[in-house]
């Protein structure tokens, strides 16, 4: 198998988590190593919404999420930092659920600087608003996405996973 | 023609509220309090992408009721709105050109900025400008079959009126519980 089909074996096992889990409604700021699954998702048949700003897919979700809708905000961890206000003062306050699922920028191999600080800083971002997180650096990992995903609808509030780089092997 | 008059008016209309943090969700408080009000008690800014989220999600209407103010804090919002354009979706956004809740400081809308021509630059097709309560009343008799945004001229000042004595929770449990029977009322009736 190439790496190539490689990574897109993971894309698909990404998107089939999120069909099992009964994902509903997807609001996503693209990211260059989510356009795989950005691909699957507008090819599926779970609703997907892209917005300007990720701020923007907590209001979202949190409307959907009031209708019993089981919403998933794809993006970037830079992202994160564009929501904590919302994730906070609405999504937590409400205790509604949501799914935050995030590429990992600025680790190890990361050619931009710029993904470097929020890169360090958005697992202590989430730690300070109180909502638990998992990394994800490879494919045996993705049964915690899955039992983490299941959690923040059962429960009703904010999980989040970081997708690292390394789970795709193109991108490593 | 004050906040509060436009929030009595859009109260008359039967489907779900999303109200803006601050005084307008105390002004629609002290109107009528029903289960399918959404009060806004944070987030600011967020109520036009609540209201898009519960439009695309259930069949009902969904009025916005959100203010100069916040709308610049989300304008990107009007972007998503326009191209979703769910057609039960109302964005009324009270244009008092000022921070109501805070003290009546002038937002960018007093400089100039013009909320109606942004909204069209974004690509919603029905814009309408109203500036007394009876235009107001046209304008959401007028509402049916497409996304609409009403930016309605208005003097600053807030009521006199409580703080909302419910829990977010609270807030949220009864509105969902709404949602679900009426749904299930239109399920019954083959809708």
């Amino acid at each position: 198998m190439t790496s190539l089909q490689k990574n897109m074996d993971i894309d698909r096992h990404i998107v089939e988590i999120m069909q099992r889990t009964g994902v509903d409604l997807v609001c996503s700021v693209p990211c260059n190593l989510l356009g795989g699954i950005l691909t699957l998702l507008g090819e599926s048949r779970v609703q997907y919404v892209p917005v300007t700003r990720e701020e923007e897919g907590v209001g979202i979700a949190a409307g959907a999420a009031l209708t019993g809708k089981k919403p998933l905000l794809l993006m970037q961890n830079s992202g994160l930092g564009n929501c904590v206000n919302a994730l906070a003062s609405l999504t937590g306050l409400y205790e509604l659920p949501l799914f935050l699922l995030m590429s990992h920028r600025g680790g190890e191999h990361e050619l931009i600087s710029a993904q470097k600080p929020m890169g360090a800083a958005a697992p202590r971002v989430l730690d300070a608003l109180g909502i638990p997180s998992i990394l994800i650096s490879k494919e045996t990992d993705l049964e915690k996405l899955e039992a983490s995903i299941r959690s923040a609808y059962a429960d009703s509030r904010v999980r989040a996973a970081f997708l690292q780089p390394e789970l795709w092997p193109c991108s490593a | 023609m004050q906040r509060i008059d436009i929030i009595r008016r859009v109260a008359e209309h039967d489907g779900l509220i999303v109200a803006n943090i601050g005084f307008p969700a105390r002004e629609l408080f002290s109107v009528q309090d029903r289960p399918a009000h959404f009060y806004m008690l944070g987030s600011m800014g967020m109520a036009s992408s609540i209201g898009l989220g519960l439009a695309l999600s259930q069949p009902r209407p969904v009025y916005v009721i959100d203010g100069d103010g916040a709308l610049l804090m989300n304008l990107g919002s009007l972007a998503t709105i326009a191209r979703e354009a769910p057609p039960n979706l109302c964005l009324v956004i009270v244009d008092n050109r000022v921070y109501g809740s805070t003290g009546n400081q002038p937002t960018a809308r007093a400089e100039g900025t013009d909320i109606a021509a942004l909204a069209r630059a974004a690509g919603c097709p029905y814009v309408l400008e109203v500036k007394d309560e009876q235009e107001l009343q046209n304008a959401l008799t007028r509402i049916s079959s497409a996304m609409t945004v009403i930016v309605a001229h208005t003097e600053p000042g807030n009521a006199e009126v409580p703080i909302i004595d419910l829990t977010p929770v609270e807030i949220k449990q009864r509105f969902m519980q709404h949602v679900e029977a009426m749904q299930q009322v239109l399920g019954n009736a083959g809708l």
